[in-house]
């Protein structure tokens, strides 16, 4: 927690009794965010995740630039995920061009995605969520006491880190990937290093899911309903059609006609919402829970072994399925670098044509939907991006709403703790939502303020 | 052909190329590269945690390079040596969801992996804005940062002062 404690009563004027813990901001999630919850007489009243963040204006300032720009631009919306936002780029504009990559180019992506999802997912299970279940403050603290899981993270996390490097040119907002390809594709002999290290990288994230098995997870599940892509043969990234534990399943182009976004006043971020089933969730969780037959035998068998369901529908074990996706990433990652062979064109060259094109790809944190309206000259008539922080926010608040009760014994601050352990089960990125959290406790009337 | 036989320090110019000011420890380490000293080895970093790891191992003396955001008077520079004091976690963190340097030197020294001999030299910036200038406040106090490096370089040597390479031609 970043900020001094306020802890305030207010006076109680119908004889109920009425308590308010105030978090203004929460550390370990991306962005400035807040969360009110009010509790009258060990009911919630009131749960808001407030994001007070300001508006980006990626949509508005995408106008006018060539189609060819989406990618460099939307990758500055994140520093964590560039790669989903120019995968779900690339797509959606060579969707809109009427063309599909295959063969090499294709595996590629699918390779930088795999570095993405490594370093977003181990910086979040072992610097930002493991401290919540083992009681530490952050993981500077944590690396006292567990010095090998923080050392091993650190270094599979430089591994995610290389591969991003390797192909899109540099670690933070990569800059080698165009609509149709890449600017430049690595000849075979270039992944050896990486290639070696993927062996340990493999060994240390089998470790990982073992470990995250152990820890204690609050007795805390859901009827969730999990949204994500689901493609014929494999682990979803960019391709595949949008499917749902409760009927969904369309193609990525019918995503307006199912989904919805909407504004709340306590939020610069847009909810989106399931217009036939409102709240649903998106993530880790989801991907893993309507996809584990696509999963490696080895992912399976690790994720059963370290006990989840093939259906995760306690929140607090998203440590473990990122863990096991980390893992996944890895045989990926080792399988498509043994298969490769360069290309001889580092890319297909497109011409323009006016059209509307939908993308969609799997971002550590969720399906991440892009649509583009081009005119004949290429130009950007129109944008919409609807990322997987906003797809989430209502079920952050449900999630609170039904936990709490739960842990309503427990005192303010440790209350709080749990509440903030809830929210980044979801591993936040409000930078991408809106574009920190802040979290206010009202428990009958008695206000805390921790931020 | 080398004027003597040092010991050998790594300096590394951290920050973000395109944002400003972020670029002030990059801007130094790269002056100090061009005047190539005797003994000084000058590496570039983002500043990611794993990567700066990586990057000081097997090293007894490093310098680091950033900009800093104290709310001091631009263009002030900063000194600390981290084998006995800490920098303040908000004088370099720019992120929630990735760590500062403040935070990576404190999770190296949690690990053992901080280097025996480790300075700091901050440069207080004022642009930290998209774009790849330093203000003028920055640049006016970036040759004024090179010599303090060098005077902690030649301390780091035993040495009054580091000597430049000389060549043959």
């Amino acid at each position: 927690m970043k900020s001094g404690k306020k802890k305030k009563k207010t006076k109680n004027n119908n004889g109920n009794r009425r308590r308010r813990i105030k978090v203004n901001y929460m550390a370990r999630v991306e962005g400035e965010g807040g969360l009110d919850i009010r509790i009258r007489n060990d009911r919630v009243t009131d749960v808001k995740l407030r994001i007070f963040e300001p508006p980006r204006f990626f949509e508005a300032f995408l106008r006018d630039r060539m189609f060819t720009e989406a990618p460099d631009i939307t990758a500055r919306i994140c520093g964590i995920c560039p790669i989903a936002y120019q995968m779900s780029s690339v797509h959606a504009m060579e969707n809109a061009l009427g063309l599909s990559i295959g063969g090499p180019i294709r595996e590629l992506r699918r390779l930088i995605y795999c570095g993405e999802w490594i370093e977003s997912h181990v910086l979040h299970v072992a610097m930002l969520h493991a401290p919540d279940f083992l009681g530490y403050q952050d993981a500077i603290a944590m690396a006292k006491d567990h010095p090998d899981i923080v050392k091993n993270a650190l270094q599979l996390k430089k591994i995610g880190n290389d591969l991003v490097t390797l192909l899109g040119g540099r670690e933070i907002h990569p800059i080698n990937v165009r609509v149709g390809g890449f600017y430049r594709v690595p000849a075979k002999s270039e992944f050896k290093e990486i290639r070696e290290k993927l062996n340990w990288a493999l060994e240390t994230a089998v470790g990982m899911v073992r470990w995250t098995g152990t820890l204690p997870f609050p007795d805390f599940e859901q009827d969730y309903v999990f949204v994500s892509l689901r493609h014929p043969q494999e682990y979803p990234f960019c391709e595949g059609r949008l499917v749902s534990n409760n009927g969904l399943d369309i193609a990525i182009d019918e995503f307006p006609q199912h989904f919805e976004e909407s504004h709340v006043e306590h939020s610069t971020s847009l909810h989106c919402l399931k217009k036939d089933s409102g709240n649903y969730f998106v993530g880790p969780q989801a991907r893993y829970s309507l996809n584990f037959d696509r999963l490696t035998p080895l992912a399976q068998e690790e994720a059963l072994k370290a006990g989840l369901a093939k259906t995760c529908r306690n929140p607090f074990q998203s440590i473990i399925v990122r863990c096991v996706e980390t893992l996944w990433a890895v045989q990926e990652a080792i399988r498509i670098i043994d298969n490769y062979e360069m290309p001889d064109s580092p890319a297909v060259e497109l011409e323009p044509r006016a059209a509307t094109g939908h993308g969609c790809s799997e971002a550590p944190r969720g399906i991440l939907y892009h649509r583009y309206r081009i005119n004949d000259q290429g130009l950007i008539e129109d944008a919409e991006i609807i990322p997987p922080t906003s797809q989430n926010q209502a079920t952050i608040e449900n999630d609170l709403r039904e936990m709490i009760p739960k842990f309503i014994h427990l005192e303010d601050e440790k209350l709080k703790w749990q509440c903030e352990q809830a929210v980044r089960n979801y591993d936040p990125c409000i930078s991408c939502s809106c574009h920190f959290l802040r979290l206010n406790l009202d428990r009958d009337g008695a206000v805390v303020s921790l931020p | 052909m080398k004027e003597m036989v040092s010991k050998k320090i790594l300096l590394i110019g951290i920050g973000n190329s395109l944002r400003g000011d972020d670029s002030a420890g990059r801007e130094i380490a790269r002056k100090i590269s061009a005047r190539r000293f005797e003994g000084i080895t000058v590496t570039e970093e983002s500043g990611e945690t794993a990567g700066l790891l990586e990057a000081w191992r097997g090293w007894d003396s490093v310098i680091l390079l950033d900009a800093v955001c104290s709310g001091a008077k631009p263009g002030t520079i900063f000194q600390i040596d981290l084998a006995k004091d800490s920098i303040p976690r908000d004088w370099t963190n720019y992120s929630t969801h990735s760590m500062g340097l403040a935070e990576s030197i404190e999770i190296a020294r949690a690990l053992g992996e901080l280097p025996e001999k480790v300075f700091f030299v901050g440069l207080e910036g004022i642009n930290f804005e998209i774009g790849e200038a330093l203000s003028s406040q920055v640049c006016q106090a970036v040759d004024n940062a090179v010599d303090r490096v060098l005077e902690i370089a030649a301390t780091l040597q035993n040495s009054p002062l580091v000597s430049q390479v000389l060549e043959r031609n």
